[in-house]
């Protein structure tokens, strides 16, 4: 005779990929790696932003690990700026997960010396859902929004956007060509998410683009205060 | 033995396709570390409305991902948990509306503390001893 049993299990669906980004985060701390992942949906401009930001950022050694659905075109463009870059191919896949971050991670560390490296950025495949739920292992996440997309869309797709630390706001040089609402699209995101930093950007013109690599240096800093406190 | 997903419903569904992966491999998880490996029947899931999540869209992925796999049968109970937000100023919860208005209809204050709706649990299983 069978017997039913209860087995409280209380533990988040994402447990697995939960404990992938844990263990990827504590290679990046062994490094001395400060880990950023960067979000938006297709189109918002994260390539551009990541080659304006692999040309203007000043003092830091990068490498991106570069997530995209079929192709390496992304990877290629990034790699003309002399930077690792590790390219993961998701396949069907909406998001990068801790798993597939681990196995770049692995290859970084098997092509590079990883500790001579004091920043990795994660480009995650293109979509507003998904990633949001899906860490891999950052220490801070940066959503991207462009102008072109609509001052509704952080209410509609609002979790990427309580989730992130960061926003840039992209495309500000086509802002006198459409009847954008820069200050709106800010005002939407703040009612959900009240302590982002904002920043308004164009990474053809480089407009703004000095606020942001203000932002990055300081969360280094953060990130090697937090590190050498907890030694 | 898993069976490939169907291209057609995988692109539909495709983000609760992943979400499930990811639930099934918790539950594999406990399961491989039971010493007489039990068929579990009810997998009971707490869904809050502040997720990425869609319960009739991880329904149905379930179902199909878990075709002959040791999760073949087993039923899925979702519980919904709806948005609740705790203004500061006026010191209560409220409800945002979705798509359109998350801070506080009353003072207009942002939507700083979540109280629920961020949730994605797996609260119990019911299962049968081999």
């Amino acid at each position: 005779m069978h017997q039913t049993f209860d087995a409280a299990i209380e533990m988040n669906l994402l447990h697995a990929n939960q404990r992938g980004a844990d263990h990827n985060r504590s290679h990046f701390d062994q490094w001395g790696i400060t880990c950023i992942n960067l979000m938006s949906s297709p189109g918002a401009g994260k390539t551009q932003l990541l080659e304006s930001t692999l040309k203007g950022l000043q003092g830091l050694n990068v490498a991106v690990i570069e997530g995209d659905m079929t192709t390496e075109l992304d990877a290629d463009r990034l790699r003309q700026h002399g930077v690792p870059v590790i390219a993961i191919n998701t396949g069907r896949s909406c998001h990068l997960d801790s798993k597939m971050v681990a196995g770049g991670i692995h290859q970084l560390q098997h092509d590079h010396d990883p500790t001579a490296l004091d920043l990795v950025v994660v480009e995650n495949v293109g979509n507003l859902v998904c990633p949001a739920e899906f860490e891999v292992g950052e220490h801070a996440k940066v959503a991207l929004l462009s102008i072109t997309e609509g001052e509704d869309k952080p209410l509609k797709y609002p979790v990427m956007f309580r989730e992130a630390d960061c926003l840039l706001i992209t495309k500000t040089d086509l802002a006198p060509h459409l009847e954008a609402d820069l200050d709106q699209i800010e005002a939407n995101v703040r009612q959900i998410n009240p302590h982002v930093a904002i920043f308004r950007v164009s990474a053809k013109t480089g407009e703004g683009l000095a606020g942001w690599f203000e932002w990055i240096q300081q969360t280094v800093i953060n990130q090697t205060n937090r590190l050498q406190l907890t030694v | 033995m898993e069976r490939p997903v169907p291209l057609s419903i995988a692109n539909k569904t495709m983000h609760e396709t992943d979400m499930t992966k990811a639930l099934i491999g918790t539950i594999h998880d406990w399961w491989d570390s039971q010493p007489k490996h039990p068929t579990i029947q009810k997998i009971h899931l707490i869904v809050g409305a502040f997720t990425c999540v869609e319960p009739a869209s991880l329904q149905f992925a379930f179902e199909v991902q878990t075709q002959g796999t040791f999760l073949d049968g087993a039923q899925l109970v979702i519980k919904d948990i709806p948005l609740v937000a705790y203004c500061h100023t006026c010191r209560a919860d409220y409800r945002p509306e979705f798509g359109s208005q998350y801070a506080c209809p009353e003072c207009n204050s942002p939507m700083e503390d979540i109280r629920s709706g961020r949730e994605l649990k797996i609260d119990h299983l019911e299962y049968v001893a081999v």
